[in-house]
């Protein structure tokens, strides 16, 4: 089903998401990656804030190309989320209820997802001239040392999103191909 | 015997590392067009639409196709009657990635140490090939890998019994593993023979051929349309939430190996599949 969203993504709003939705998402969000997420989980095991409130937020993994003159952003698609999945619990448990990114997660942050009630949004790896176009704002926020990797807050019009998995768990990497080979494939055994 | 001066090779590898990046080449472009056509389901061609899309944009504004602008693969071939002047060849050739990264505004994504971490902060060192070949002139191939799908590869010495069989079923196995991270519609080189290392250059080189060029040999040319099928066969789909395209080429490049063995190596790229050649 495609869905045109606001931001915060409340509890509400988050439970009426469902894998496999098209969803173009406006709002506030912010990009982190590996070595960002680790910085922000060491914070929080110091009992510090993070640079950010995260309650309702959604994260983008994502390190752009750096903007040329005259753009908001360089290239800026997502990153492969397994590796933050050492994070995403944590990250979750303080109220960072959306995740963009791309590819397979544990099964620890689906039951996370489940708890606090999640969203895992895919964008489309690789399209990063195509996802910087959605891109309004661009504010570098924290850990500037970090280059592409540094924490940023940004503002997004009508991104491109599909529901990988929602926050009853059900996987559209699961569901999305069984459902395919059950079309397609039966013929071909 | 043709001199050429080493700053020469930096100003070629300063531009193709732009353009590489920048450009698809037009045997992938035609390829995803090609699996558009073929795919049904609303999802799976809502993002191979978005993907033709992408690349349209980055043509049109000569901006980095995908974000990873990946790490400087390089392949020289030096004619062996050619004599390089004017310093040292592969600080010519770092400095032209250096220069193109900058120039281009391309992520540098190099870090210093594997273990210790700690950005170079110029996409430096490239990852350099050369072989000597007849002739005095020098062919220069330069293809930025992107790391989502580099983490997706592997490599196996099989026992000679394993046989062709053995080949096929790795295949199969190393792309149903890599799933959706890799960025799928995936192209997957494949290099067999030789020793270990040399397993995983074929595997490597065979990403810089066209995938419109099948192998020479007829062999090898059936078994990388029968295993491109196969692949397709799988359903994992455009970025892995099904469909028929999983795979929009597959290459396989070979060489003698030993009695004893019988190296294989995968190296899983993705629909971002960059490469750009020159010739001097």
């Amino acid at each position: 089903m495609e869905k045109y969203i606001t931001l915060p993504l409340t509890e509400e709003l988050a439970k009426t998401l469902h894998m496999g939705d098209r969803v173009y998402l406006t709002g506030t969000i912010y990009t982190s990656r590996d070595a960002g997420h680790k910085r922000m989980c060491e914070a929080l095991e110091r009992g510090e804030k993070l640079p950010f409130d995260p309650a309702d937020t959604t994260i983008y993994y994502v390190g752009p190309t750096p903007a040329k003159p005259g753009q908001v952003i360089g290239s800026a698609g997502p990153t492969t989320s397994g590796r933050m999945d050492a994070y995403a619990p944590m990250m979750m448990s303080v109220g960072a209820r959306g995740m963009i990114g791309k590819g397979a997660r544990l099964p620890e942050v689906v039951e996370a997802m489940k708890k606090y009630s999640g969203v895992y949004f895919g964008a489309i790896g690789g399209a990063g001239a195509l996802l910087a176009k959605c891109i309004k704002k661009c504010e570098l926020i924290a850990y500037e040392d970090l280059g592409s990797e540094a924490l940023r807050r940004l503002y997004v019009e009508d991104m491109p999103l599909v529901v990988i998995i929602d926050s009853e768990g059900r996987n559209l990497y699961e569901e999305g191909r069984a459902d395919y080979q059950k079309e397609h494939l039966s013929h071909m055994e | 015997m043709r001199e050429i001066e080493v700053s020469r090779i930096t100003d070629v590898i300063e531009r193709l590392c732009m353009e590489a990046n920048e450009h698809l080449p037009e045997d992938i472009k035609c390829a995803i067009k090609d699996c558009r056509e073929k795919e049904d389901g609303a999802i799976a061609c809502g993002i191979l639409d978005n993907i033709i899309e992408n690349f349209e944009i980055a043509d049109a504004e000569n901006v980095p196709i995908c974000q990873d602008t990946g790490m400087a693969c390089i392949f020289l071939e030096i004619g062996q009657d050619v004599h390089f002047v004017g310093g040292s060849l592969s600080e010519a050739v770092d400095e032209g990635v250096r220069r193109g990264y900058e120039k281009g505004y391309l992520r540098k994504s190099v870090v210093k140490d594997p273990v210790l971490r700690g950005n170079t902060g110029d996409n430096t060192p490239a990852m350099l090939y050369t072989e000597i070949v007849p002739g005095e002139q020098v062919k220069i191939t330069v293809g930025p890998k992107g790391f989502g799908s580099e983490n997706m590869s592997a490599i196996r010495m099989f026992k000679p019994s394993a046989g062709l069989q053995g080949i096929k079923d790795f295949i199969l196995e190393t792309v149903e593993t890599a799933g959706p991270n890799p960025c799928p519609p995936m192209v997957v080189g494949v290099g067999i023979g030789g020793t270990f290392d040399k397993a995983a250059l074929l595997a490597k080189k065979a990403l810089m051929r066209p995938i419109n060029v099948p192998n020479e040999d007829p062999f090898y040319a059936d078994l990388e349309a029968e295993m491109l099928n196969k692949i397709n066969c799988l359903g994992i789909g455009p970025q892995g939430f099904g469909g028929r395209t999983t795979a929009l080429g597959l290459n396989i490049e070979t060489m003698p190996t030993h009695i004893a063995g019988m190296p294989c190596a995968i190296n899983i790229s993705c629909h971002v599949t960059r490469h750009k050649t020159e010739v001097i």
